[in-house]
C-alpha cells in the first residue's frame, strides 16, 4: 500500500514538472469545465433569438459578442463544448470497446485465419477516408449527432485494434505470459488479466490523441451540416453560420475557431506529455 | 519482384472488391428501397416504377451488384437522377478541379515541410527547432476549414489579393485557374505540412544518430555535407510513406475545403447530391475517391519495394 502511494506521488510530481502535460491538462480541463458548467449555468440562453441584439461585437455584456440571430456567442460555445466533448468521448469509446478486444483476440490467435481476417478488415476501414465514411452514413441515415458518433467511432476501431494487437504480440513472447500459460490460464484470461493492464498506458495515450482528432472530425461534419442539428449549438455549425458573415462579423468565426484549436491543442499536449510520463525510455523531443 | 507484384495485385483486387461491396450494401440498407428513398414519400407511382426499372431494383441483389461493377469497369456509373446526365460526365468535369487541388496542396505541404523539418533536425533544441515544433503543434490543431475562412478574411476580404471563392475554369487560362486554387490549397496543406515536418524531423534525427553518420564525419565530411549526402536520403523513406498517406487525406479534406471556396469539384457535387438524395451520384463519387486512395496506397507500396529490396520479402 505504501509503495503504491509513493509511486503515485512520484508520478504526480513528474507530471507537475512536465510543462507540456501541465499546459495540455489545464487547457483541456478548462473546456471540460465549461461544458459541465453549461448544464447548470450559461450567461444567456444559447437558443434564445433576439434580433434587436444581432451581430454585436464582444463587450462586457456579451463577452464573445452575438451572432446573426442575436444569440450570445459565449453561451453557445459553452454548450457547443458539451456537444463536441460528448461526441468525441462516445466515438473514441466505441473505437476502444470494439477495437481493443478485436486486437487482443487477433494477437492471441496470431497467424490464424481469424487474425488475417481482422487485420484485412481493419485495412479496409483505414482505406476509407473517415470523412467519406461519415458522408455515406449520413447520406443514407440522415444527418445528426448520433450518426456523426457512429461514423467517427467506426474509424476509431481499426486504430485501437492495430495498436493493441501490435503491443500484445510483443507481450505474448515475454516470460511472465509463459508463466501464466504454464499455470493453466487460457488465452482469454491472459489477455484480460496480463496483456490488457500492460497496454493500458498505450491505450490512454492513443485515446487522448484520438479524442482530439474526433473533436476536429465532429467540427468538420457539423460545419458541412452533417453533425448535431439545430437548435443545439455546435462549434462546427457556428463556423458554418459565420462563413457568409465573415467580413461583417469576424468575431463569429474567430471565437468558435479558437475554442476548437485550444481544445485540440490541449489534448495533443496532454497526450504527448502522458506518453513521456508513462514511458521514460521513449522520452525524447518529438 | 514478380512474385511480390503478383501478391500485391491480388491484395489490391481484393481490397477493391471489398470496398465496392461495402459501398453497395450501405446504399442498399436505406429505409424502403433506394428508389422510394430518392423520390420521397409523395412520389408519383409512375416515376417510382420508372426509376426502379432504371436502377434494376427488380433484379436480385447479387445480380444488381454484378451489373453495377460491370458498369463501373466500363466507366458507366449510371445516370444521375437529379441532373439527368451520365454520372461519369459529372465526375470527369469535377475531377478536373479536385485532383489539381489535391496535387497543389500536396506540393505545398512538401515544400513547407521539408525545409522546416530539416532545419529543426539539423539545429536540434535551437530556437529555430522550438519554433518549428511549436508551429506544427498549432498546425495540427487548426481545423482546415476554419483556416480557410481566415485566409478568405485576410487575403480576399481585406487585402483583395485573391477572390473569396469560385473557379474561372481552366479555359480562363492556367494562371487565373491556379490563382483560384491557391487559397484552398494553402488551407488544405497546413495541417498536413505540420505532420510531415514532424515526421521529417524525427526521421532525420534518427538517421543522424546512426553509426554510418559518425563514419561519414570521421572521414572528414562537415556536418552539413554529411547531412545532405548521407542522412537525408536515408531519412526519406518514412517521409515518403506519409506523403502517400497524405494524398488520401488531402483528397477527402478537399471535399470540405471546396465547400468553403464554392469550388465546383467532387466535394460540392457529393454534398449537393446528398441534399437532393441522389444516391447514384453519392455512391459514384464515394467509390471513385475510395478507389483512388486504395490505388495510390498500392503504388506507394510498389515504389518502396522498388527502392528498398528488403521490403519485398516482408509481408507487413
Amino acid at each position: 500500500m505504501s509503495i503504491a502511494t509513493s509511486t503515485d506521488r512520484t508520478f504526480l510530481r513528474m507530471a507537475l514538472g512536465h510543462p507540456a502535460f501541465v499546459i495540455g491538462f489545464v487547457l483541456s480541463s478548462f473546456f471540460v469545465a465549461l461544458a459541465l458548467i453549461s448544464f447548470v449555468w450559461t450567461p444567456f440562453d444559447p437558443t434564445k433569438l433576439s434580433i434587436a441584439n444581432k451581430l454585436q461585437t464582444p463587450s462586457l455584456h456579451h463577452w464573445f459578442g452575438t451572432d446573426h440571430f442575436g444569440r450570445d456567442m459565449f453561451s453557445m460555445i459553452m454548450v457547443g463544448a458539451r456537444v463536441s466533448i460528448a461526441v468525441a468521448f462516445v466515438a473514441v469509446g466505441i473505437g476502444m470497446i470494439a477495437g481493443v478486444p478485436l486486437g487482443l483476440y487477433a494477437a492471441a490467435r496470431r497467424g490464424s485465419f481469424i487474425d488475417e481476417l481482422i487485420m484485412r478488415g481493419n485495412d479496409l476501414v483505414f482505406a476509407f477516408p473517415s470523412l467519406l465514411l461519415a458522408i455515406m452514413i449520413t447520406a443514407v441515415f440522415g444527418p445528426g449527432a448520433i450518426n456523426a458518433i457512429i461514423a467517427i467511432g467506426i474509424f476509431n476501431v481499426p486504430v485501437f485494434a492495430r495498436l493493441s494487437r501490435g503491443a500484445a504480440l510483443s507481450l505474448w513472447t515475454r516470460d511472465f505470459i509463459l508463466a501464466a500459460r504454464v499455470a493453466g490460464k487460457g488465452a482469454a484470461r491472459i489477455s484480460a488479466e496480463h496483456i490488457l493492464p500492460n497496454i493500458a498506458n498505450l491505450l490512454i495515450v492513443q485515446g487522448t490523441i484520438q479524442f482530439s482528432l474526433a473533436i476536429l472530425a465532429e467540427a468538420a461534419l457539423a460545419y458541412v451540416g452533417l453533425g448535431a442539428q439545430p437548435p443545439l449549438p455546435s462549434w462546427g455549425r457556428m463556423l458554418a453560420d459565420a462563413q457568409t458573415l465573415i467580413s461583417l462579423a469576424p468575431h463569429m468565426a474567430l471565437f468558435p475557431g479558437f475554442a476548437i484549436i485550444i481544445t485540440v491543442l490541449g489534448l495533443n499536449l496532454m497526450g504527448d506529455g502522458l506518453r513521456d510520463l508513462f514511458d521514460p525510455k521513449l522520452r525524447r523531443e518529438r | 519482384m514478380t512474385a511480390y507484384l503478383l501478391r500485391r495485385l491480388v491484395s489490391l483486387s481484393l481490397s477493391l472488391v471489398a470496398a465496392s461491396l461495402v459501398i453497395f450494401l450501405v446504399m442498399e440498407v436505406v429505409p424502403g428501397d433506394p428508389a422510394s428513398f430518392m423520390l420521397g414519400i409523395n412520389a408519383d407511382p409512375g416515376a417510382l416504377a420508372a426509376l426502379r426499372l432504371q436502377m434494376g431494383l427488380d433484379e436480385p441483389l447479387p445480380l444488381r451488384y454484378l451489373a453495377w461493377v460491370a458498369g463501373l469497369l466500363q466507366g458507366d456509373f449510371g445516370v444521375s437522377y437529379t441532373y439527368r446526365v451520365p454520372v461519369s460526365e459529372l465526375i470527369s468535369e469535377r475531377v478536373m478541379i479536385s485532383l489539381p487541388l489535391t496535387l497543389y496542396a500536396l506540393a505545398l505541404s512538401t515544400l513547407i515541410a521539408f525545409p522546416a523539418g530539416i532545419i529543426a533536425a539539423a539545429r536540434r533544441n535551437s530556437a529555430a527547432d522550438l519554433s518549428v515544433m511549436g508551429a506544427t503543434q498549432l498546425g495540427v490543431a487548426i481545423p482546415n476549414f476554419w483556416f480557410a475562412m481566415i485566409l478568405v478574411l485576410v487575403f480576399a476580404v481585406n487585402l483583395r489579393w485573391f477572390s473569396a471563392g469560385g473557379f474561372p475554369g481552366w479555359d480562363a487560362g492556367f494562371g487565373p485557374a491556379l490563382k483560384a486554387l491557391t487559397l484552398p490549397a494553402i488551407a488544405l496543406a497546413l495541417p498536413q505540412a505540420s505532420i510531415l515536418a514532424r515526421v521529417m524531423r524525427s526521421s532525420l534525427i534518427d538517421t543522424l544518430e546512426e553509426d554510418f553518420m559518425r563514419t561519414a564525419r570521421a572521414k572528414g565530411l562537415s556536418r552539413s555535407q554529411a547531412l545532405w549526402r548521407h542522412a537525408l536520403r536515408n531519412a526519406l523513406i518514412p517521409v515518403l510513406t506519409i506523403i502517400g498517406l497524405q494524398f488520401s487525406f488531402l483528397l477527402a479534406g478537399g471535399i470540405i475545403i471546396e465547400n468553403v471556396f464554392y469550388l465546383p469539384g467532387l466535394g460540392r457535387l457529393v454534398f449537393q447530391a446528398i441534399t437532393q438524395r441522389d444516391l447514384i451520384v453519392v455512391r459514384s463519387v464515394v467509390i471513385i475517391l475510395v478507389f483512388a486512395v486504395i490505388v495510390v496506397t498500392f503504388l506507394v507500396d510498389l515504389a518502396y519495394a522498388a527502392a528498398d529490396p528488403r521490403l519485398r520479402r516482408q509481408r507487413r
